[in-house]
């Protein structure tokens, strides 16, 4: 069953984002923390670089996709095989207590670090008591 | 029914032990921290050319001095340890990557030349080249005719 996006949709046809490029996705282990004034999200992505890393934030969903080039020539002779090569993706909700607007990203060392501010509202506070 | 509560154990075991049969020669690594997974970490790639043995590991986060790689005789191993993020007041909410030490040994098939092995880290992957032995190497051997 195919799914209708919001990008196009012809009579009678419906077409979804394609992939042009060959080759399997992973899903990239994460971590995800919670500090004060922000959500801390943290993703393994070896191989990836800053100019080959697409984040998309699209009504409530964040999608990270990372295009990672081949190591290896297809016809490597392997001895071991633990893991593949290939591209990663991974989606999450992101809820409403997150301040989209300043949610800043870098990667180091094939790390990818997302910070996702809260909004102010969300924020814990200390509350002064008056008192006599 | 004592007998019948250990059957269903006893065949994982004899899974496990055929499992590591079939990586015959090529070791696993032990893995000090729980969090890594049963598996070795880090996962290994090994491959060869006529002249080289090329080993590849995704370690995504270490620098070069969070790491150790030694070659002797043909044995591999890569040691290293992945840090944790620090602070305090850290809640997490979801936690798939590892923290901690790590070790992995790897039996390569054919002797190297341990000298002339190069070890280079980028972007979190880590590739070993090792130049095979002089006597490791493939020859062709010419057929002259009488």
């Amino acid at each position: 069953m195919a799914t209708e996006t919001a990008i196009e949709k012809r009579e009678g046809q419906v077409v979804q984002p394609e992939r042009t490029r060959g080759g399997p996705t992973y899903r990239p282990n994460v971590d995800i923390i919670e500090k004060d004034d922000e959500l801390l999200l943290l993703a393994d992505l070896p191989g990836a670089r800053a100019d080959s890393i697409d984040i998309d934030y699209e009504r409530g969903e964040l999608s990270i996709y990372a295009r990672i080039e081949p190591r290896q020539s297809p016809k490597a002779i392997y001895l071991l095989r633990e893991y593949g090569v290939g591209d990663f993706h991974r989606t999450f909700r992101v809820g409403e207590a997150i301040d989209v607007n300043r949610i800043e990203a870098e990667v180091k060392n094939g790390v990818l670090t997302l910070h996702l501010p809260k909004v102010e509202a969300a924020r814990p506070k200390k509350i002064k008591v008056s008192g006599s | 029914m004592l007998a019948r509560w250990n059957y269903p154990l006893e065949a994982f075991e004899e899974l496990r032990r055929e499992m590591d049969n079939l990586f015959g020669s090529l070791g696993r690594g032990f893995d000090r921290l729980p969090l890594f997974g049963p598996r070795g970490f880090p996962a290994l790639n090994l491959w060869e050319d006529g002249n080289h043995l090329y080993a590849e590991a995704e370690v995504p986060g270490l620098n070069m001095q969070d790491l150790e790689v030694h070659v002797v005789g043909n044995e591999l191993t890569i040691k290293g340890r992945r840090p944790g993020l620090d602070g305090k007041n850290l809640t997490y909410h979801r936690r798939e990557r590892g923290v901690g030490e790590f070790t992995r040994f790897l039996t390569l098939p054919v002797e190297v030349n341990q000298d002339r092995v190069e070890a280079v880290l980028k972007d979190g992957v880590l590739t070993i080249t090792m130049p095979k032995a002089e006597s490791a190497k493939a020859r062709k051997i010419t057929v002259r005719s009488q």
